[in-house]
């Protein structure tokens, strides 16, 4: 029971009150340039997903029994980098071949995703955070699941600035920054919640 | 082969025509993340230009061993190991920093700035044309990490250059006699509005910046600042979406960048 209730704080607190596109400013490129269309933001983030839990999966074992287990934790970030890039190069490799269908649907998202700061953001911040495993993969996951409600929301609210009547200096990228500012402003109101409930 | 261009023109171009934030729209992340403070911005820009400046000259050099096909691979090997000794330096000199900077500082690697001068100009050009351009690039981001900090800290904190010691303690203790920032007279009739340091005011910052450098761009006959996300992005020659014609930016797709 304590356990159920530390791995739903942690989605939680990953999901909404440290939503990692728009409280932590990871992800932010994707965030913009994807979020056109309710179905290319769903993609994206459904990929996303797929590569953090993924990615955690992979490198946590790295890091404790090879990294740290041989006093080599400053080599961190290259490894870290390159196991992420080999790995998504192998995912697309193997979903091409084995799984056509899912490689429709996500394969397109996963070479943008090699370079994305969320996947290396989330696997250092388990890392800094001293998470177990159990724990790192339940917030990678909810780390993805915040990316994806922040795309879902803000495509929703680009598909109406698209109609709107905006100003001209400010049209293009200027609107949709300060759209996030507000959709940002809101997830602010989260601030406690999960202490609230967890008290 | 790049044209010759002047050496000069290689650095001034970062500082405002190519300014990588607001011209060219890479690097949001570590932008909006880092600009609550100037300090902070200034340690961000500083230790992104040391990481920009060094992979740039050793990725000129080894650019005509590297095969073109691993090209990316071998250029974040080149540019995490920059940043790992940027990441041990700035820990053992200047700890404050590395704890206000956290998981941004390691992130420098996938800082699209970087990896993005490595393939569109050091991997062509000569090293000290690449050095040049990395430095120019350097500059061009901490300017506007600055300018970003100043309005946040400013509105939202009230203060300018709050906690300079940390890292003014580079250079001994107390210098410049313990300076350390300005805060503004105002905050003692006015609440400073802290929603400016936060999330939404980082947003809300740089699309008001972003606007103002639109308009300075056209009045000039410039085209307006459009994400460079997709196009920027060193993946494009080898991403599907863009092949595809699906690009992130529909209305761009032709303008196939590098």
């Amino acid at each position: 029971m304590i356990l159920v209730k530390s791995f739903l704080a942690i989605i939680l607190t990953s999901v909404l009150t440290e939503n990692f596109v728009l409280c932590k400013f990871l992800g932010i490129c994707p965030f913009l340039g994807v979020s056109k269309k309710l179905n290319t933001a769903v993609g994206m983030s459904a990929a996303v997903i797929f590569v953090m839990a993924l990615a955690t999966a992979v490198t946590y074992p790295i890091n404790k029994f090879l990294l740290v287990a041989n006093g080599l934790e400053y080599l961190q970030t290259i490894v870290f980098i390159l196991v992420i890039a080999a790995l998504v190069q192998l995912v697309e490799l193997v979903l091409k071949k084995f799984m056509p269908p899912l490689y429709n649907a996500l394969g397109i998202y996963l070479p943008l995703i090699t370079t994305n700061c969320a996947v290396l953001g989330v696997v250092l911040l388990n890392q800094t955070k001293g998470y177990g495993f159990a724990e790192s993969m339940v917030n990678s996951v909810g780390a993805g699941l915040g990316f994806m409600v922040a795309m879902v929301i803000f495509s929703g609210v680009r598909s109406r600035l698209e109609g709107a009547d905006i100003p001209k200096f400010l049209q293009g990228l200027p609107i949709v920054l300060i759209a996030a500012s507000i959709v940002s402003l809101s997830f602010m109101g989260f601030t406690g919640l999960v202490d609230g409930i967890f008290a | 082969m790049a044209e010759k261009k002047s050496l000069g023109k290689e650095f001034t171009k970062g500082l405002i025509a190519e300014n990588p934030v607001f011209r060219l729209v890479l690097g949001t992340c570590p932008t909006l993340a880092t600009s609550t403070s100037v300090v902070n911005a200034l340690g961000m820009g500083i230790s992104a230009m040391i990481v920009l400046v060094c992979s740039n000259i050793v990725i000129s050099l080894l650019r005509k061993v590297i095969p073109s096909k691993v090209r990316i691979p071998a250029y974040i090997v080149v540019i995490a190991s920059f940043v790992t000794i940027v990441q041990m330096i700035v820990k053992a000199f200047v700890p404050a920093l590395d704890s206000a900077l956290g998981v941004f500082l390691p992130l420098i690697v996938v800082n699209c700035i970087i990896l993005g001068r490595a393939e569109a100009f050091a991997g062509k050009n000569s090293v000290v044309a690449s050095a040049v351009d990395g430095l120019g690039m350097g500059v061009g981001f901490t300017i506007a990490l600055c300018l970003m900090a100043s309005v946040r800290e400013i509105l939202g904190a009230g203060t300018f250059l709050a906690g300079a010691q940390n890292l003014l303690v580079l250079f001994g203790d107390n210098v410049l006699g313990g300076f350390n920032g300005f805060t503004l007279p105002w905050t003692e009739y006015l609440t400073p509005m802290t929603v400016f340091i936060l999330a939404p005011g980082g947003f809300l910052t740089f699309g008001l910046l972003m606007a103002c450098a639109n308009r300075l761009a056209e009045s000039k006959g410039k085209p307006r600042a459009e994400l460079g996300g997709c196009q920027a992005c060193p993946m494009a020659k080898n991403c599907a979406l863009l092949a595809e014609g699906k690009a992130c930016n529909d209305e761009k797709k032709e303008g196939e960048a590098v």
